[in-house]
């Protein structure tokens, strides 16, 4: 039946998740995870392909019932009130689902259509909404021939012509090249600027570090660690960090060696030695007084790439 | 926010159905002008030459088994509830395969406030669309032949939109499982579609048949299709098969609106 199935105590919190869990078969994608989405904030999954986060995003976006706990999403049950909620929410999918054969200005209509919109108001919007994404000219072009990041901006309009509370975004620029990718990310944060509740999926960290105000990291259906970006860096990395690469002969010894170092941890991958130390200059100063000449040697801020390796020992693109 | 204005937000004026029918109708406006005229080549081609053609040697040898019909006018109404089938056929398999695989617009509808069970009666509202053009066409090339000899015939349209639904119901729902290929839909149209269109008493009374494999040819839905539309186009319907053959077809269309809507869910709920 219809009706709120909860009064939400903070009325900022638009999304409430307890001990969710979704299972497939004999698979648990989501392993009974807790989380809260509160109003105006941008809410991130971070994690490697796997980790349960479009699982996650579906169920947020009531086209899957949660297999066990409680999921309550601007005060609804997402099962009794798949259609309410969903009034409420843009979705942006993974691949895009746009009708290809149609024009741009169509999608949107046909879209608009679907929220019981007059063909006026969407007119409206879709002006709007058409150079908000920068596709005013090619509004009446098929949809077909236009490229990947134009694609993925006419998705994000047609997502925004209801107008919702939430905007859930899966991958949003998986698949497109870093101009586009960065064009979209303007746009997201312009929504963000105007106040859109953005909850993302994604497995670049640079992409959760400059869109999330907070965010989860996810790996093998569990929530690893929740905060901000900086207070996940912070509690789970040190300042810098220094990369060092060294010949393939070398890179065994080096390894050993390397422990002499004094660093807070060290991470050995296939190709490269991270050291995670607070002071990069000095670190690689005490590497070479312990007789070690890498081949090339790099200086940087930790990301959080480093909280994922840290937590889970494996780095995001491994999946 | 109060229940009542979050309902009202999504409910919006008409059945949610209509809003998954619009989908449907936005892309048909694209090619309709040949469908038409597929609609209308069809009847006259196979009237042409098998009602006429054929039908000039086959009324040589007298018409007692075609009820004293000449062979053109029992075909005709035969060929009605056949040509429903078809349409149904066409509408069904690969363009519910496409929308929830190859373009996945039903995922895009499922986004939004319409559940899975209106984007399949949104389809099926577009395919009864379809189906009632589509007999509208051949009643008119039919009278065009002069074999519409009955008031009657006029019936035959809904009957023959409810055969063709008959197929398109649990055709819908059977396509919408496909997770893989469209690979069992060529095997539909070869085994199941074709024998159907030859067997099903469209060109020859059943009772020419051996008598062993009469009762499969009672069996399928298209033979209470065609017996229905011949009935009514000689004006002399016998209401209790007619009520027999109603009661199949829409029992027939009514499990596969339920199994539809079970099918749907699934596939779109996972």
């Amino acid at each position: 039946m219809l009706g709120k199935v909860a009064d939400v105590p903070d009325p900022e919190v638009l999304i409430r998740a307890t001990g969710l869990t979704k299972r497939f078969g004999s698979l648990t994608a989501v392993d009974g995870i807790d989380f809260e989405v509160r109003a105006g904030e941008a809410f991130g999954f971070l994690g490697p392909n796997g980790a349960g986060k479009s699982s996650t995003m579906r169920m947020i976006g009531c086209v899957s019932p949660p297999s066990a706990g409680t999921l309550t999403i601007l005060g609804f049950d997402p099962v009794a009130d798949g259609p309410v909620i969903r009034a409420r929410l843009g979705v942006v999918p993974q691949e895009d689902t746009l009708d290809v054969e149609l024009t741009v200005r169509e999608n949107l209509l046909i879209y608009g259509r679907y929220f019981g919109l007059s063909r006026a108001v969407i007119a409206d919007r879709t002006a709007r909404l058409l150079d908000f994404v920068q596709l005013s000219e090619r509004a009446d072009d098929q949809v077909e021939p236009l490229s990947g990041g134009m694609k993925r901006r006419l998705t994000i309009a047609r997502s925004l012509i209801n107008e919702p509370d939430i905007l859930l975004l899966d991958e949003p620029t998986t698949g497109l090249d870093p101009q586009a990718r960065h064009v979209v990310w303007d746009r997201l944060f312009r929504l963000k600027q105007q106040g859109v509740t953005l909850i993302l999926t994604t497995h670049y960290m640079d992409e959760a570090e400059q869109l999330c105000d907070r965010l989860v990291v996810m790996d093998g259906g569990k929530i690893a660690a929740e905060g901000s970006p900086r207070e996940l860096i912070d509690t789970y990395s040190t300042r810098e960090v220094l990369e060092l690469r060294f010949g393939p002969a070398e890179h065994n010894h080096a390894a050993e060696v390397v422990a002499g170092a004094k660093a807070d941890r060290i991470e050995v991958l296939a190709d490269r030695i991270l050291l995670y130390v607070a002071d990069g200059d000095a670190a690689l100063a005490r590497v070479r007084e312990l007789g070690l000449e890498p081949l090339a040697s790099l200086v940087r801020r930790s990301t959080l790439e480093d909280v994922f390796l840290r937590l889970t020992g494996r780095r995001l693109e491994d999946g | 926010m109060t229940a009542a204005s979050d309902v009202a937000r999504f409910q919006g004026p008409g059945p949610m159905s209509v809003r998954a029918f619009r989908w449907w109708l936005v892309n048909y406006r694209r090619t309709w002008r040949g469908s038409i005229f597929s609609s209308v080549l069809n009847p006259v081609m196979f009237l042409g030459a098998m009602g006429l053609g054929l039908g000039s040697l086959v009324d040589r040898h007298g018409t007692a088994h075609l009820g004293g019909l000449s062979y053109l006018a029992f075909l005709a109404p035969g060929l009605m509830a056949a040509s429903a089938m078809q349409t149904a056929v066409g509408e069904s398999m690969f363009p519910v395969f496409s929308a929830v695989k190859w373009q996945q617009t039903y995922q895009a509808a499922a986004a939004t406030p319409l559940r899975p069970g209106d984007i399949y009666r949104g389809h099926l509202l577009f395919t009864t669309m379809r189906l009632g053009m589509n007999m509208v066409i051949f009643l008119a090339v039919m009278a065009a032949f002069g074999v519409v000899r009955s008031p009657w015939m006029l019936v035959g349209v809904p009957v023959a939109v409810l055969t063709g639904l008959a197929f398109a119901a649990p055709l819908d729902a059977f396509a919408v499982t496909r997770k893989r290929d469209a690979q069992p839909f060529n095997a539909i149209f070869r085994f199941g579609m074709i024998p159907l269109f030859l067997f099903s008493g469209t060109f020859f009374p059943v009772s020419q048949l051996p008598g062993w494999i009469r009762p499969l040819a009672y069996a399928t839905p298209l033979w209470h299709g065609v017996a229905l539309c011949r009935s009514l186009s000689t004006g002399t319907p016998d209401l209790i098969g007619a009520l027999g053959n109603v009661g199949y077809l829409v029992a027939l269309a009514g499990l596969g609106l339920l199994a539809g809507h079970i099918a749907y869910r699934r596939r779109l709920y996972v």
